[in-house]
């Protein structure tokens, strides 16, 4: 009974985003304060029963109801308990529920979180997201029904795949979905602006603190996907320009020009159809991701089950939301007037560059996971695009832009005389230029051209984002910073850390393959392993042959490496699970690959320096996010809001 | 005129989606094996229902058949089970591949949701799917006449499938003494 109850309550959720699609929009349009006054309710509702889905989901996966179609095809009865609840966004319409969840749980923040915004303005915000709900839990509803019973049931299940039995699993994707799923929120308030016609400063700053939290998601959630691909892929890498990584990318590096253009038009009130026409970007991206994923056109390790009537559902919505916003876009974006102008050296110049070259970006990464489905589509052939498309195409514009973060954050709005730019960014420059030319060579002995240009833009990056903080905070001089700035000053030094660490990991990763015995000690990239044993471990649903490591250096024991080489029963799919010893500066991998007979296994070996430093980097820029959004003129809106019905705007910190 | 620069984001997204609607026609799957056409491999395994019996190449000899890799541990494969039910009804013969699986399970399968198949070989360490170049269950390979594979389809066969990929595979190449099936299962 439990399954269907789901079913049910997904049809009332339904019903409700029907209403809270329709009734507040065309209240907002007529002025009847009694329809707009229907969103908050119904988003609500529709929330409630959202979550009884999602729980009559789980409970079906809890207790091994092997009955439901979903549940035998992605858990087993010998799944342990963690992985069976997390099964519920291991398959195709599991992770569709989630992916509703996630929007009923952001629309329920947005409805709470408004109430300093008017209420026409918050109807129509909170109308378009309930036309994003109503598309995605109709697509849910007809095309991939998680609740769907099978007759006559099995008596035990197919298995999670045994990649996502991973404690990494149960975390990336939920917080990857908050971001995606989140970027729906400024296309929402980005619609209800050529709705209704207007977009002020206030717009801006009502938008900015949803878009950086989504942001903050993404960026949580892309890297946790990617240290997941490289503890547990087995192969070492990070980044794999996977059409499905490329899906996620797209939206952050949409998302991160957004909240830069965002700023620009809350502080001076110009960029603003630019502005709009990003956030709508940065959505349609997202669903676009949900499209390659989820229909046969794209060949990934992430894809999930193809089937062309899905397919073309997501592309009518895809159609619906983006076309609809989009021809909304045409005739009325060029109604929004900037409200003034800026010189050629000022900090919205440099923001400019920003969205241009992050635009390019995204604009090559999409090319790149377009381009077989393009060729395929004009019947000329079955190609794939690698990564030394993607490296070459997504360093290009990437560069120049890490090299005018250091300078675009020093600038002043309107205006900035290049002598003062100059004056205070010289010895920070020529720093940079010296610890990046000089470190690798004394540190790894070569160095290539790239190398050395990447070192140096890095290097710089951290040092001009901690000008301000250490002036300040060490020095004790010159203005205080707000949060805002803090957190910008946090986030561009995680930039210059991630690419620090991405660029000394590539360059200077030491691979070693090689075959041992047990018995036999092996020398690596300056490291000694001493292969003990190999030996037969139980799983509770897997079996595996689990080696033991011990490694050194200069004859110093650092520790037992017990990399595993893992069959799943059900699936009888083996698994690497590398060993990897961390610190600080340098990760030590190792991965048992095949047997080779007479005792003998091959090992891969992999010394990969600062690797740790990409997952630092993102974590700072995360961070950088968190501290932004406690800035004071978005906690005194939220204050106000509370104490008074009408709200006088503060006037706007420093950005 | 200056309202024109606004809808180029619209005219860029058209053409994209025109592209995705034209790419959901397609079969993107799958970059066809490398096997088709190519003389299929020869096999010989015990019968799953009857040890002492052998499927092999001879059962393919001299018509076009099917040969679908199944076994009980693969749920896409229950979805199919039904349609192969159908097109055996039709005459289509099926040589079953029952690849890394239990002989009971595959025993009590057969006889609780109904046999499509002439023969099924029973390949519990899957050398014969390797030969075949078999990467999952189910898979579903036409062989003509001549022994040459014509076809692979991965993921589980729907009439869908055998109408777009299938027929117009078998009007080419049987002659009707053949494939006296053609008629029945949607061919004709």
């Amino acid at each position: 009974m439990i399954p269907e109850f789901g079913q049910l309550a997904l049809a009332l959720a339904l019903c409700l985003a029907l209403v809270q699609a329709t009734l507040p929009l065309i209240g907002a349009a007529n002025g009847r304060v009694d329809w707009m006054a229907l969103a908050r309710p119904a988003a609500a509702g529709q929330f409630v029963f959202v979550a009884v889905a999602f729980a009559a989901l789980e409970y079906a996966l809890l207790n091994d109801d092997f009955s439901v179609e979903f549940v035998a095809a992605h858990s087993n009865s010998a799944l342990p308990i963690f992985y069976k609840a997390t099964a519920a966004w291991g398959g195709h319409e599991g992770s569709m529920l989630l992916w509703i969840a996630v929007l009923a749980i952001w629309t329920m923040a947005v409805a709470a979180g408004s109430r300093s915004v008017p209420q026409e303005f918050a109807s129509r915000v909170l109308g378009v997201l309930g036309i994003v709900s109503a598309g995605m839990i109709a697509f849910a509803f007809f095309t991939s029904n998680p609740f769907t019973r099978l007759t006559p049931p099995v008596t035990d299940g197919n298995d999670l795949n045994p990649l996502l039995q991973d404690p990494g699993m149960i975390f990336h994707p939920p917080t990857l979905y908050l971001g995606y799923v989140g970027a729906a929120v400024p296309f929402a308030f980005a619609v209800a602006a050529l709705l209704s016609g207007k977009l002020d400063r206030d717009w801006a700053k009502w938008t900015r603190p949803w878009t950086i939290v989504a942001w903050i998601f993404l960026t949580c959630g892309i890297t946790l996907g990617s240290w997941w691909a490289y503890y547990e892929l087995g192969w070492g890498g990070w980044w794999f320009w996977d059409p499905v990584e490329n899906s996620s990318f797209m939206p952050w590096l949409m998302t991160t020009a957004l909240l830069h253009s965002l700023a620009v038009t809350e502080r001076r009130g110009i960029f603003k159809s630019w502005t709009v026409l990003l956030a709508i970007a940065a959505f349609s991206l997202s669903l676009l991701g949900t499209f390659l994923t989820r229909s046969p056109v794209m060949i990934s390790v992430h894809a999930f089950a193809a089937d062309p009537a899905r397919g073309l559902f997501i592309l009518g919505l895809l159609g619906l939301f983006t076309g609809g916003s989009l021809l909304l876009y045409a005739p009325r974006a060029s109604n929004f007037e900037a409200e003034g102008g800026f010189q050629l050296v000022s900090r919205e110049a440099f923001l400019l560059a920003n969205n241009i070259l992050l635009v390019s970006a995204t604009g090559a990464v999409l090319f790149g996971t377009l381009y077989p489905l393009f060729i395929d589509a004009l019947g000329l052939g079955k190609i794939s695009v690698g990564p030394p498309y993607f490296n070459v195409m997504f360093l290009l514009p990437v560069l120049p832009l890490a090299a005018l973060v250091g300078v675009g954050m020093h600038s002043a709005w309107r205006m900035t005389p290049g002598q003062l730019l100059l004056r205070r960014l010289r010895w920070p420059a020529v720093g940079a230029l010296v610890v990046g030319v000089a470190a690798p060579f004394a540190i790894f002995g070569a160095a290539s051209a790239l190398t050395l240009l990447a070192v140096t833009i890095a290097v710089w990056v951290c040092a001009s984002s901690l000008l301000d903080p250490v002036r300040r905070l060490v020095l004790r001089t010159g203005a205080p910073l707000t949060r805002a700035q803090m957190g910008m000053c946090l986030a561009h030094f995680g930039v210059g850390v991630f690419m620090l660490g991405a660029t000394v990991a590539s360059a200077y990763n030491l691979e070693f393959d090689v075959s041992a015995k047990p018995g036999d000690r092996v020398e690596a990239g300056g490291y000694e392993f001493v292969f003990r044993s190999v030996r037969s471990v139980q799983g509770p649903n897997f079996t595996a042959d689990e080696g033991e490591f011990e490694l050194l250096a200069n004859g110093k024991s650092l520790g037992i490496l017990k990399p595993q080489i893992r069959l799943y029963q059900v699936q009888r799919s083996p698994m690497t699970e590398a060993a990897i010893d961390t610190n600080v500066l340098r990760d030590v991998f190792l991965a048992l690959g095949e047997p080779l007979g007479a005792d003998a296994w091959s090992l891969r070996i992999q010394v990969k320096p600062l690797i740790g430093f990409l997952w630092l980097g993102s974590g700072l820029m995360a961070l950088g996010g968190l501290v932004a959004i406690t800035d004071r003129r978005y906690r005194v809106a939220t204050r106000e809001a509370r104490s008074t019905e009408h709200v006088e705007q503060p006037a706007a910190g420093a950005a | 005129m200056k309202m024109l620069r606004y809808v180029v984001p619209l005219v860029i997204f058209v053409i994209i989606g025109v592209f995705f609607a034209k790419g959901l026609q397609r079969n993107p799957n799958y970059v066809p094996s490398p096997l088709v056409g190519r003389p299929a491999p020869t096999f010989s395994l015990p019968n799953v229902e009857n040890p002492d019996a052998v499927v092999s190449s001879a059962d393919l000899a001299g018509r076009v058949a099917l040969v679908n890799v199944w076994g009980t541990w693969c749920i896409e494969c229950r979805h199919e089970h039904g349609y192969l039910l159908e097109l055996a009804r039709a005459g289509v013969p099926i040589v079953g591949l029952n690849v890394r699986d239990d002989r009971a399970a595959a025993v009590e399968w057969l006889a609780r949701l109904g046999d499509p198949y002439v023969g099924s070989g029973f390949d519990p360490e899957g050398k014969a799917a390797v030969d075949w170049g078999v990467t999952g269950a189910p898979e579903t390979f036409l062989v003509g006449a001549d022994g040459v594979i014509l076809f692979k389809h991965i993921s589980p066969l729907t009439p869908a499938v055998w109408q777009r990929d299938f027929v117009p595979l078998l009007v080419e190449h049987c002659r009707e003494a053949k494939c006296p099936f053609l008629a029945a299962a949607g061919g004709g």
